[in-house]
């Protein structure tokens, strides 16, 4: 990791959050890319693949749940942590800041819905 | 009540981060809103020229919170921006030091140089801050007018601005974002407003060529802060940037006595290399700073944010001018630009800021007994060690050292922490520890060398 780099690197495959643990944190994709996976029946099912920019963690920050995938780092990955006592302090004071997250989850489900209509039709 | 409407002109005054991030999130909220503005930044620096005109004078820290806060806005700072990612903060004072990482340890501090570096700075790998900053309100629509600000005058109930050698601009809303080191503030004084510029203090920065290598050994990706029994100094800091350290002193009337007894002390010394001679720095300044926030940052069609209005004491001035920034960018668009919209709901905003400042004067004057004290420094030093060397415990000096020291939390919740029955019985037991007749100077010195 350079010097003047911000964040934490994880080498490819290292898992960065587990499904079912616990979450105090998100995570900001600085640099590469993360793929996103949900164990069924000891089976892995690739959800998304993250790229620089986009963020993930961020449910169990909001619904008190445990961590719904698991993410693991597609080739090396630098992220940024966000906590959530920070974040949620901040919304509280600026509930703007929530905007831009809203604005992702929101891109999500329509890719979701999309998705669901896909299925249905080719059922 | 007054508001901006379509093809609304806003006036800035100052690219310093307050006047960019005002310009940025500007653009912003009227995006969302459909709202169509024009923002002019007025600034006199050049952000790509080394030593003071590129610089506006800061110790160059980019405190976790905000670094986590832009990263949620969608502003990540690239690494030629950032002249080191800061882990940990090393603790110094006369009875030894101790180093506090970071949670995760990960790199979530930013140091940044304001401009492009001290004087004479030849390097280019690196961007100024201020410019990174700029160059996002640029790509908004912001439009950049060089030069410097002359003439203030109010036309029909419009602000207007006239720069050096230009023709007088009407806007419908002026934002005042210069720093307290600025004679744009006089522009100010015979208008008939009712704005006081803030209460301000000296501190004294300086900067010293290292090389990369030295930086590396001798300072690591820590900030190191010191903590020490020297009168009117209050604290200090040093900074690893790219090739330089940026030395930081906070206190009481900073004069050439007291920068000297800071650099000649046995603390500092020890942070840096034998040959490291504490005349031979390549750019100093004793900017003030803003410790007591104007009582009336705002009126009609006019806005103060940043420095020039209210910051935050001692700590994570740049997060307190993205703090108000937005504020004031999110009243004008939503809420209005009246004396009264703004009273309402940016006023608010810059007491919580002065309210939150009060309790870490509260603080800081705590922080000045202990420099009184060597038992209980000791103590202080001991509980920490000890906490470092086990992680599993509760880490609560070494937490509230860390958010008091980064500005990484509001004064209220470090006050709240070190308040805590928890926090008090742990301190309370280790300056027992330290003041038991029975402990020999042997057994002390040792458990100081085991730190």
């Amino acid at each position: 990791m350079k010097t003047s780099e911000l964040g934490k690197i994880f080498a490819d495959g290292e898992v960065i959050i587990r499904q079912g643990d616990a979450g105090e944190v998100m995570f900001e994709i600085l640099d590469g890319q993360v793929e996103v996976l949900q164990e069924r029946e000891r089976e892995e099912v690739r959800l998304a693949i993250l790229d620089k920019g986009d963020f993930f963690g961020e449910m169990a920050i909001f619904e008190r749940e445990k961590r719904s995938a698991t993410v693991r780092a597609h080739g090396q990955v630098r992220v940024l942590t966000v906590d959530k006592k920070i974040l949620l302090r901040r919304i509280s004071e600026d509930p703007s800041l929530a905007l831009r997250i809203l604005e992702r989850m929101s891109h999500r489900i329509r890719k979701m819905d999309n998705e669901l209509v896909r299925m249905r039709i080719e059922k | 009540m007054l508001n901006l409407e379509d093809n609304s002109r806003v006036a800035v005054i100052g690219a310093g981060p307050a006047g960019t991030f005002f310009s940025y999130f500007l653009y912003a909220m009227a995006e969302r809103v459909g709202l169509d503005v024009q923002v002019d930044i007025f600034e006199s620096r050049d952000f790509s020229k080394a030593g003071p005109p590129g610089c506006n004078m800061c110790g160059g820290i980019v405190s976790e919170s905000l670094v986590q806060t832009l990263a949620t806005e969608g502003i990540n700072l690239p690494s030629t921006v950032i002249q080191r990612g800061i882990d940990s903060y090393v603790l110094h004072m006369d009875v030894g030091s101790v180093k506090i990482e970071t949670p995760l340890q990960e790199k979530r501090i930013g140091a940044v140089h304001r401009g492009a570096g001290p004087r004479g700075n030849l390097e280019t790998q690196w961007e100024s801050f201020d410019g990174f900053l700029l160059k996002l309100a640029k790509d908004k629509g912001t439009n950049v007018v060089s030069g410097r600000v002359e003439e203030i005058r109010w036309e029909n109930g419009r602000p207007t601005v006239k720069v050096r050698g230009g023709e007088p601009r009407l806007y419908d809303l002026l934002v005042v974002a210069v720093g307290v080191n600025t004679a744009t503030l006089k522009l100010f004084q015979d208008l008939d407003i009712k704005y006081d510029p803030p209460g301000t203090t000296k501190t004294f920065i300086c900067e010293y060529a290292l090389g990369k290598e030295k930086i590396e050994d001798y300072l690591g990706s820590s900030m190191h802060t010191y903590l020490l029994k020297i009168p009117r100094l209050e604290f200090a800091a040093m900074i690893p940037k790219g090739e330089y350290a940026t030395v930081c002193m906070l206190g009481k009337k900073i004069d050439k006595e007291l920068v000297k007894s800071f650099l000649n002390s046995p603390e500092m010394k020890r942070c840096l290399p034998p040959d490291w001679d504490s005349q031979q720095e390549v750019c100093r300044c004793m900017p003030k700073i803003n410790i007591k926030g104007s009582a009336h940052p705002f009126g009609d069609r006019l806005i103060f944010v940043g420095d020039c209005g209210i910051s935050r004491l001692y700590k994570d001035g740049i997060g307190a001018a993205y703090k108000t920034a937005k504020a004031a960018a999110t009243t004008a668009v939503f809420t209005g630009i009246s004396e009264d919209a703004l009273r309402q709901r940016f006023w608010p905003k810059c007491q919580k800021l002065e309210r939150d400042n009060r309790i870490g004067k509260m603080i800081f004057s705590s922080v000045g007994l202990i420099q009184s004290f060597p038992f209980v420094r000791r103590a202080i030093l001991r509980m920490v060690s000890k906490e470092q060397q086990n992680k599993e415990r509760p880490q609560r000096m070494s937490t509230s050292l860390w958010d008091l020291f980064t500005g990484s939390a509001p004064y209220r919740e470090v006050l709240m922490r070190m308040a805590h029955p928890f926090f008090l019985s742990r301190l309370f037991w280790n300056i027992m520890i330290e003041l038991w007749p029975f402990r020999s100077r042997k057994q002390k010195r040792r458990s100081h060398e085991d730190q």
